[in-house]
């Protein structure tokens, strides 16, 4: 049957075609997805881990058990499964085990444009890269075949376009595969005796590997002209596709790692103009300069952002069309914290106080904007711990006083607990500062250890995030509620002034949550308002000025009432 | 068939992305190869979006480029400004009127621009503007406003009420559904 379907969604129905019976992952755009469409399939055992390392040492345990089984995870979150997977490529599998990484050229929501392609090289295990859900779909069902057939992880490469891209598919049927476990000390255990025969394996089957991209069908000629030749793949081979049709010859890849070299030599030798297409880094065309071959491609594109059809039609001199424009300065829009979210009391608590934040990954990023401008660092996930816990204790009683640490509650049960671990360990006088929206919240709302809740919203274990933080060594640790903002203030200064570690837990879900209950929204009376601006002063995107007042959208309001908390004049009402 | 491109843009939250769903289904269902690209995450949060929607016999690119687009559907008249340059020579216009500050305006960083959609129809852009919301409203829930606009959008195509309507009833909560199809209805008759 043929369907229009999301990139990712596509990958999911892949999974489950090629029988897939274990997902396990953490979230991260763009490729949360994937793991919230297999969750569907009732076949498939699915679950939120804490984080990727978890995620991908989960599957293969599964793999292990001789189960096909999947994680999936951005591109930073293969930077914290990257310690099993280095080493899965010496093990090998026993069922199929493949992981998926997203990338997110553009950086449309990521710290970062890391080119995951490196880490098939660097793990020496093989890498599909799809072009649309079709490819999706079919790379990853030939993914389990490859693991299988070579004893190797594969990785699978989306990108945003391709990922977040609806194109259609044809589905068909599901076919179960199993394993039986048994013990190979040799190959499972990774000690250096044992790595050191593994070792040789991995070289050999990355030489097998190497014939198999010579001619599998996902590396393919699209053979149109001597003119010129382009070799490229994912997004990229729509790009140019889109602008030469027919008047370009294309070795399209759809194996990224290892690369072919017999392929690409005869392709090289068919053209007169030989140009790689390829986004971010030069991966493709490193590897063909490597062969000794003339090749265009870092001269003509930018390795930086993503690409488009008009960027590459520009690069080779095409002519496009500019659009029309008004003379009107056209203000950005930012994304914000929305109406009503919970961090905003907390984040103008901060400020009030004059603190040194250091952030982390997550909605509350968005404290560094106007006009709450309050978070100094945004760097990975848990990083805000770690980061405070150097610079007290570098700047000591100059920095204790107003230095805090803030963190989700998914971030925190990610990877900021062992930074914990090293301020109750290695004893700075810390306070951090977890935002518990209850909820993974930029991703899109998804469960984590904390929330009691497993991936299909059913009781599961929970964490309690007092007990934990105490248990971990933190004598002092305290709840607010983000919506009260004296509340907020005195606990912030009192764990200031605290000469010990400190935790504060502030604690309220989502707004965006169906499950929270909000109230009536606020109006402002206009007789009582001053024009003062006092509300403004927390950036919510439901207050604004006309005519020297304040006025709140009514659409967007969701009755916080932490603007009211504000107003010198009492002038909001319901 | 030539490729026909549509961008649909907006503040995250508006409800582009049921928008773009319902296209994609009604123009696969009429038997064009389709793409739709889409943007998740951190944009979201009240940001500037845009989706693509892209319909002929063999589609390649997920995205529209500047230039390229043969409509512009709108939630919200900055937004319309903001994305013209996508818009194709002789490309047409459907947009919401509603205005919805960004924060550099309501921080007094930034001013709104004033009369957008005479100065788009002053620089000779075929324009259909309308105030969706009280429509939305009219209609029974102000989240309906991406129907309002699709319904002005399907006086433009070339596809029978039907097929419209079997989209609508497969994208929409059953419970939603006549709310819906009012909008649509209270869209496509808009006479501006």
């Amino acid at each position: 049957m043929k369907e229009l379907m999301l990139g990712n969604k596509a990958l999911a129905r892949g999974l489950w075609e090629a029988g897939v019976a274990f997902v396990s992952s953490y979230p991260g755009t763009p490729s949360t997805e994937v793991t919230e469409e297999a969750v569907k399939f009732d076949e498939i055992y699915c679950e939120w881990a804490p984080n990727e390392k978890v995620a991908m040492e989960s599957a293969f345990g599964a793999s292990l058990a001789g189960r096909r089984a999947f994680c999936g995870q951005k591109h930073v979150g293969l930077n914290v499964a990257a310690d099993p997977l280095f080493t899965l490529s010496y093990t090998g599998v026993n069922a199929g085990l493949v992981a998926v990484v997203a990338d997110d050229a553009g950086m449309h929501s990521s710290q970062n444009e890391q080119d995951s392609r490196h880490y098939a090289i660097a793990a020496k295990v093989p890498m599909l890269e799809p072009s649309d859900s079709a490819e999706a779909l079919n790379f990853a069902k030939l993914a389990y075949e490859i693991s299988e057939q070579f004893d190797t992880p594969v990785l699978i490469k989306m990108c945003t376009r391709v990922a977040h891209s609806q194109s259609v598919v044809e589905t068909s049927e599901r076919v179960e595969h199993s394993k039986v476990y048994e013990k190979n000390i040799g190959k499972y255990v990774m000690m250096p005796g044992n790595a050191k025969r593994r070792h040789p394996i991995v070289e050999e089957r990355t030489r097998r590997l190497i014939e198999y991209a010579e001619t599998t069908p996902i590396n393919r000629v699209e053979f149109f002209t001597d003119e010129i030749g382009i070799i490229t793949s994912s997004t990229s081979y729509q790009y140019v596709k889109e602008v030469f049709g027919e008047s370009a010859s294309v070795l399209k890849l759809g194996m990224i790692n290892p690369l072919p070299v017999e392929l690409i030599k005869n392709f090289a030798a068919r053209v007169k103009r030989l140009v790689v297409v390829e986004e971010l880094d030069p991966i493709i065309e490193t590897h063909v300069k490597s062969l000794g071959l003339q090749v265009e491609g870092a001269e003509l594109l930018p390795r930086i952002d993503e690409f488009s059809q008009n960027l590459i039609a520009e690069a080779f001199g095409k002519k496009i069309s500019a659009g029309v424009s008004l003379n009107d300065t056209i203000p950005a829009r930012p994304p914000v914290m929305c109406a009503g979210c919970p961090h905003r009391g907390l984040f103008y608590s901060l400020k009030k106080r004059k603190c040194t934040v250091l952030g982390d990954i997550g909605c509350y990023t968005l404290g560094a904007v106007p006009p709450l401008s309050t978070i100094e660092l945004t760097l990975c996930m848990g990083a805000s711990i770690g980061a405070t816990h150097g610079f007290n204790k570098m700047l000591g009683a100059q920095s204790e006083g107003k230095t805090v640490a803030v963190i989700g509650d998914s971030t925190f049960m990610h990877s900021g607990m062992t930074g914990l671990a090293n301020v109750a360990y290695n004893q700075s006088n810390s306070t951090v500062i977890i935002l518990d929206n209850s909820i993974t919240g930029m991703t899109g709302h998804q469960q984590n250890p904390s929330t009691g809740l497993n991936i299909k919203g059913d009781p599961a274990g929970k964490i309690d995030l007092e007990a934990l933080c105490r248990a971990m060594g933190i004598n002092r640790v305290r709840v607010v509620d983000p919506y009260n903002l004296k509340e907020c203030d005195a606990a912030i200064k009192e764990e200031l002034a605290a000469a010990e570690p400190s935790v504060i837990i502030s604690r309220r879900p989502c707004a965006l949550l169906k499950t929270v209950k909000h109230k009536p929204p606020l109006h402002v009376d206009a007789d009582k308002c001053i024009g003062c601006k006092s509300c403004m002063k927390i950036g919510c995107p439901a207050i604004s000025m006309k005519d020297g007042k304040a006025v709140v959208d009514q659409t967007q309001c969701v009755g916080c009432e932490v603007c009211s908390q504000l107003c010198p004049k009492k002038a909001f009402a319901r | 068939m030539e490729t026909k491109n549509i961008i649909i843009v907006g503040v995250g939250g508006q409800g582009s992305l049921l928008a773009s769903k319902i296209l994609g289904h009604l123009l696969l269902s009429e038997g064009f190869d389709v793409k739709v690209s889409e943007v998740h995450g951190m944009s979201q949060r009240g940001g500037s979006v845009i989706t693509y929607v892209r319909f002929g016999d063999k589609v390649y690119s997920p995205v529209v480029d500047k230039g390229q687009a043969d409509f512009i559907v709108s939630f919200e008249i900055l937004e319309t400004a903001r994305w013209l340059s996508y818009l194709k020579d002789g490309g047409q216009i459907v947009t919401n009127t509603q205005q919805i500050d960004p924060m550099p305006v309501i921080t007094g960083a930034a001013e709104y621009p004033s009369d957008l959609v005479e100065k788009i129809r002053a620089a000779g852009i075929k324009i259909d503007a309308m105030d969706c919301l009280t429509l939305a409203r009219q209609a029974g829930s102000q989240k309906a406003v991406n129907i309002v606009l699709l319904g002005r959008l399907s006086h433009y195509f070339d596809i029978s009420e039907d097929a419209w309507q079997n989209s609508l009833k497969a994208n929409v909560p059953p419970k939603f559904l006549e709310i819906n199809q009012k909008a649509f209805e209270l869209g496509k008759n808009f006479n501006g």
